[in-house]
Formats: structure tokens, C-alpha cells, sequence
């Protein structure tokens, strides 16, 4: 039972991760731009978030009201000011610009909060739990899970099914077909930004109930993310998910050895992955 | 339109400019070599931390102005560096500056596995694949108990000893890192005057029009990153013997050898071998002044990095090259042609 357990766990962890990568895969697929703030900003959500609780007194999940549109339009005003202007044929740029980013992003949130590591108080949801056949559920772990479900669903709605998915796999295909054919590419992409931000918001206020936040563990997001994206394989949002999964259950089977193990158990499955199938578990796109 | 025949015109592969700058850094050498006898201990800390990130700024420049391998865990030979020759001091007894080359070659070797998985990544997703490497290490060095586990260890005194009493340790350590920083650049300079060095301008300019050539791409990348892994880990050592102790965190740190590298190329030029010496000098100014300013410090060379790369991406030096054609260190051809006076 005890492993079963680890598993199931893992499983709902895995859903913080897909919630991590969403986001990454999606601009990825959109404007193949990697983005090595993605964890940074995640963390910033999560600030955003303690500072609207602390204006608002409202609990945690209702402050996504305002933190996702605020996340959002940063992201799109961030693409259009900034990134926009680096994304050209040459990998470089935005690699660099976005890794100064990071870098900026959490020195100023430590200028701005310290080093002090903070949580968000979600109440009786944090620890409410329901028994089914002897393993027991966590209430958040499950909500998490569902949530993330629920964003890689909504997404892949939006890609296939409405004016702006279309434009984001146009945009994707052949950018200057996209053009030819109306579409300002430097809005799509700007939209494609807030679409990712709004997204991780809503990972940056769960990684803050869940766990302690504090400026320095973007980075260590980031690779959770890219890992669960490698994992599933390439512009596969579900295959995302599975890779988020996969990733929580070795890291979960990881800290039951020993806790020191945790972190580790996870990157050497990705690497495990990474040697045995190279373009991921289900790939649908190539890099 | 003028008509030049075959004898009109001469090829050379220096400028005026670039053998002033090789006497110059010739003599500085040689001053800099003497001042363990004329500088202050604090004066040879400072050099030599100089000369470290010089080297790594020179080698992570290689990777990816010329190949476009954008590491950001270059840190993993760093801390690897370090940990070997700690490891090959303290369980095998080997004397820590001979544990130097040893721990290169090492790391060298097991770059060879490293690379055959991360090569698997493409671009952007290298630069990440290449951290995870670095996480890996560290979080494998933070469980050897023997070496201090999660805190680190130090060098022993016994250990300490074998380098000698305070002035020659000192001095002897300084010159490792000057024969170690002008090493690398020695290294990357005729790497690129070298046939292998026409690949990798050939891969910087186009990947497309390089293969079509029949340039080998994927091996050349591969030998070359087995190469500067060796090297970093090289410089890895010699920070470990700077320090007297190596732990995790700081042994394996993204800010210290990766961040700051990467602001140090991406300031000074990256692309170019004038690039990184000219950051190196930027970055250490700025830090002289602004150090004790902590966070604003690292918010302003991330700004710094961002508006150069928006603004002119090819750094200063790239900017004052085509500006004004300046060359020190010319990999490439030049043809003069006596009629036109011009260099």
C-alpha cells in the first residue's frame, strides 16, 4: 500500500509540474522562444499573489481574480517592449535577454521581499483530506491536479478551436505566411506571453500554498518544467502532463529511499528518458 | 575600376594594431609573472581571480560565439574540477597542483557520456539541458559524506603543507591562474587560426552553408565541448586550491561561473576573442565600485546584459570593431593591396 501511495502522490505533484510547464511548452510551440525567466516569473505570481492577499484578505485561490490578468498583461507588455525585439533567426538573443531577466527578476524580489522564505495560509483546504480504499487524498494535491487538467484542456481548446489558436499555429507553421495572410505577428506572439503568464499565475499561487517560496527557487521551477515538457515530448500538452506525472512519481519513489534523493530520482529520469527516447515519450512536433 | 594582378596585392594575417597589442601582452605577461615579488598577497588574489573568469569567460565565449552551444551549467566542470582535485588530494595523496591536470583530464572523460546525452537537446533547450547536468553534480556531490556532504569540506593542513609556506603557495597559485587564463586564450586564439578554427567561423556564420561545405558539424561541436569541459574543470581546480574548500552550493554556483561569464561575454562582445577580456575588465570595475551594493549591483549588470544585446549584440568590442576595424588578436585573412595604403 505504502508504494501505491508514493505513486498516487507523485501523480498529484506531477500536476504542479504540467501547471510549471503549460506555460513553456506553449510559447515554445508558438514562437520557439525558450524562456529562462519562465521559473523567476512563477515565483514573481507567487509575490504578486501574498501582496493581494495582504491589500484584499482574500484567500488564496480567489486572488487569482487579480493576479492572473495582472500576470498576463505583463506578459504581453513584456513580449511587445521587450522580447519581441529579439526573435529573429539567431538563437542567442532571446536566450540571453531572458536569462538577464532572471537574473534581474530575482534580485529585485529579494531588494524588494528578502531572502525571507514565505507561504500562503490556504486554511483547512491545506490539510483537508478524504480516505478511498485506505489511501488517503489530499484535498489541494487533488485540486492541483484537476487544475492542471483542467488549464492543459483549456488550452488545447483554444489551440484547435478558436480565431486565436488558429493564429498561434499559423503563426507557428510559417510566421511570414501568418503575416501575408493579416496577422501581426508581434501581437499574437505579445498574446501568446499573457496567455503563458495567466497560466503561471495560477502555478506561482498553488507552488506558494503547497510549499515555501522564496526569490531563489525560479531557477529549480524552470527545470522542473522544461524536464516535464521534455519528458512528454515536444508541443504535446497532454504528453506534457504525463511528463509532469512521471516526473513527480520518480521523485516521489526518489524520496521514500532517502529524502536526499528526492530531486536527484527526478533528473535521472529525465536523463533516462532522454538517452532511451530522445524526442520525448510523445512527441508530436520537431525542436 | 582598378585591374589587380596576381603580384599586386599581399595576404597577411596580422595588423599593425594586433603585434603592438601581442608585444604589449607579451611584456604584461612578464611583469605580471614577477609580481609575486612585487605586488601585496592582495594585490595576487585579485589578479588571479582575474585571470579565472578571463579563462572562463574565453572558453564559454568559444562554445557559444562560435558554436552556438549556449551552456548555462558550465558550473558542473567547475565544481567537478574541484571536487576531483580535493577528491585525488585527499583520498589518493596526490599533490594538489599535479591533482590540476589530472582532474581536467578526468572530467574530460566524463564529459564524453555528458555530451552524447545533452548534444540530443536543440538550442535553447541545450542551454537548459546543460543546468540539469550541473544540478545533477551537485546534488551527487552534496551526498559524498566523505567530502563534507551538503556543507562541504575543507583542505586539510596536511594537504595545505605540500604547497609550500604561505609566500610560495600564494605565488605558486598565482601562477597557475595566469598560466592557466593566458593559457585559454592562447588556446581559443590558435584553435581559430587553425583549420578547425575556419569550421567554427564557417558554423558561427551560417550552420546552413558550413555543412553544404562539408564541414562536420556535430563532431567538431562534440570534440570541442569534451575540450573546454577539460579545461573548465581545470579552472574548477585551481578555484577549489584558491579557496582551500570546496562545498555544493558554492562549488557548483549558476551566479558565480555561468552568470557572471555570461555577462562578461555578452558586455564585452561574444564572438570575439577581444570580447571577453574587454568584459572581464568592465565586469571587475563594476564590481570594484558597486560590490558593496549587493543586489542593485546584479540588477544593473542584468539590465547591463539586456539593453547591450537589444542594442549593439555584439558588445562593446564588437561595436568599436566595426566601428573603427580594430583587430588584436586577427584569426582571419587580410589582403592589402599596396595601391589603396589601407590595412
Amino acid at each position: 500500500m505504502d508504494i501505491l501511495n508514493t505513486i498516487l502522490q507523485g501523480v498529484l505533484v506531477g500536476g504542479l509540474y504540467a501547471l510549471f510547464a503549460a506555460g513553456l511548452s506553449l510559447i515554445f510551440g508558438v514562437m520557439r522562444l525558450v524562456n529562462i525567466a519562465h521559473g523567476d516569473l512563477i515565483v514573481l505570481a507567487a509575490y504578486i499573489a501574498m501582496e493581494v492577499i495582504k491589500l484584499t484578505g482574500l484567500p488564496p485561490l480567489a486572488a487569482l481574480v487579480f493576479v492572473v490578468p495582472v500576470m498576463a498583461a505583463f506578459g504581453y507588455a513584456l513580449q511587445r517592449g521587450i522580447l519581441n525585439r529579439t526573435l529573429g533567426g539567431d538563437l542567442l538573443p532571446p536566450l540571453l535577454v531572458s536569462f538577464g531577466l532572471s537574473v534581474i527578476l530575482q534580485n529585485g524580489l529579494l531588494a524588494v521581499f528578502t531572502a525571507d522564505s514565505r507561504k500562503l495560509d490556504a486554511g483547512a483546504l491545506e490539510t483537508a483530506s478524504a480516505t478511498i480504499g485506505g489511501i488517503s487524498i489530499g484535498l489541494l494535491p487533488a485540486l492541483m491536479f484537476a487544475t492542471a487538467v483542467a488549464v492543459i484542456a483549456g488550452l488545447q481548446y483554444l489551440f484547435y478551436n478558436t480565431a486565436l489558436g488558429r493564429a498561434f499555429r499559423a503563426t507557428s507553421d510559417d510566421a511570414e505566411i501568418a503575416e501575408l495572410m493579416g496577422l501581426d505577428r508581434r501581437k499574437v506572439y505579445a498574446w501568446a506571453m499573457a496567455l503563458c503568464l495567466g497560466v503561471v499565475a495560477i502555478a506561482g499561487v498553488f507552488l506558494a500554498i503547497r510549499s515555501n517560496f522564496d526569490p531563489f527557487m525560479g531557477p529549480g521551477r524552470l527545470i522542473f518544467g522544461f524536464e516535464a515538457v521534455i519528458i512528454g515530448g515536444l508541443g504535446n500538452l497532454w504528453g506534457t502532463l504525463a511528463g509532469g506525472v512521471i516526473l513527480g512519481v520518480a521523485q516521489g519513489i526518489g524520496a521514500s529511499i532517502d529524502p536526499g534523493w528526492q530531486i536527484l530520482a527526478g533528473h535521472v529520469a529525465f536523463l533516462l528518458i532522454l538517452a532511451l527516447k530522445p524526442r520525448g515519450l510523445f512527441p508530436r512536433m520537431d525542436g | 575600376m582598378t585591374q589587380f594582378t596576381l603580384s599586386s596585392f599581399s595576404i597577411s594575417r596580422s595588423t599593425t594594431a594586433s603585434r603592438i597589442a601581442g608585444a604589449i601582452a607579451l611584456i604584461l605577461l612578464a611583469i605580471l609573472a614577477a609580481a609575486p615579488w612585487w605586488a601585496s598577497s592582495a594585490f595576487l588574489h585579485l589578479a588571479g581571480e582575474f585571470a579565472v573568469y578571463l579563462a572562463l569567460a574565453t572558453l564559454w565565449n568559444l562554445l557559444a560565439g562560435y558554436t552556438g552551444l549556449v551552456s548555462v551549467g558550465q558550473q558542473a566542470y567547475v565544481g567537478l574540477g574541484g571536487y576531483l582535485t580535493f577528491s585525488l588530494a585527499l583520498f589518493l595523496g596526490v599533490n594538489p597542483l599535479l591533482a590540476i591536470p589530472l582532474a581536467g583530464l578526468a572530467a574530460a572523460l566524463i564529459a564524453i557520456p555528458v555530451a552524447s546525452l545533452v548534444f540530443r537537446l536543440q538550442g535553447a533547450y541545450f542551454a537548459i539541458g546543460s543546468w540539469v547536468i550541473a544540478e545533477v553534480f551537485r546534488l551527487i556531490a552534496a551526498q559524498a559524506t566523505a567530502l563534507g556532504g551538503g556543507s562541504g569540506i575543507s583542505l586539510p593542513a596536511a594537504v595545505t603543507k605540500q604547497l609550500g609556506a604561505k609566500w610560495l603557495r600564494e605565488a605558486s597559485i598565482f601562477w597557475l591562474a595566469l598560466a592557466l587564463g593566458a593559457g585559454c586564450l592562447a588556446f581559443v586564439y590558435l584553435l581559430l587560426r587553425s583549420r578547425i578554427g575556419l569550421a567554427l567561423t564557417a558554423i558561427r556564420d551560417s550552420e546552413v552553408a558550413s555543412t553544404s561545405l562539408g564541414i562536420r558539424i556535430g563532431s567538431v561541436k562534440h570534440v570541442l565541448y569534451i575540450l573546454v569541459a577539460g579545461l573548465t574543470a581545470m579552472i574548477g581546480a585551481l578555484i577549489s586550491l584558491q579557496k582551500l574548500r570546496v562545498s555544493p552550493d558554492a562549488a557548483f554556483s549558476v551566479n558565480d561561473w555561468t552568470a557572471f561569464v555570461i555577462f562578461i561575454v555578452v558586455i564585452g562582445g561574444i564572438g570575439t576573442i577581444e570580447g571577453p577580456i574587454i568584459g572581464t575588465v568592465v565586469y571587475f570595475l563594476l564590481r570594484e565600485f558597486l560590490a558593496d551594493y549587493g543586489t542593485i549591483y546584479l540588477l544593473l549588470l542584468g539590465t547591463l546584459a539586456i539593453v547591450i544585446m537589444l542594442a549593439a549584440p555584439k558588445g562593446l568590442w564588437g561595436y568599436a570593431a566595426e566601428r573603427f576595424g580594430w583587430s588584436l588578436f586577427p584569426v582571419g585573412y587580410r589582403i592589402t593591396f599596396p595601391d589603396s595604403g589601407k590595412d
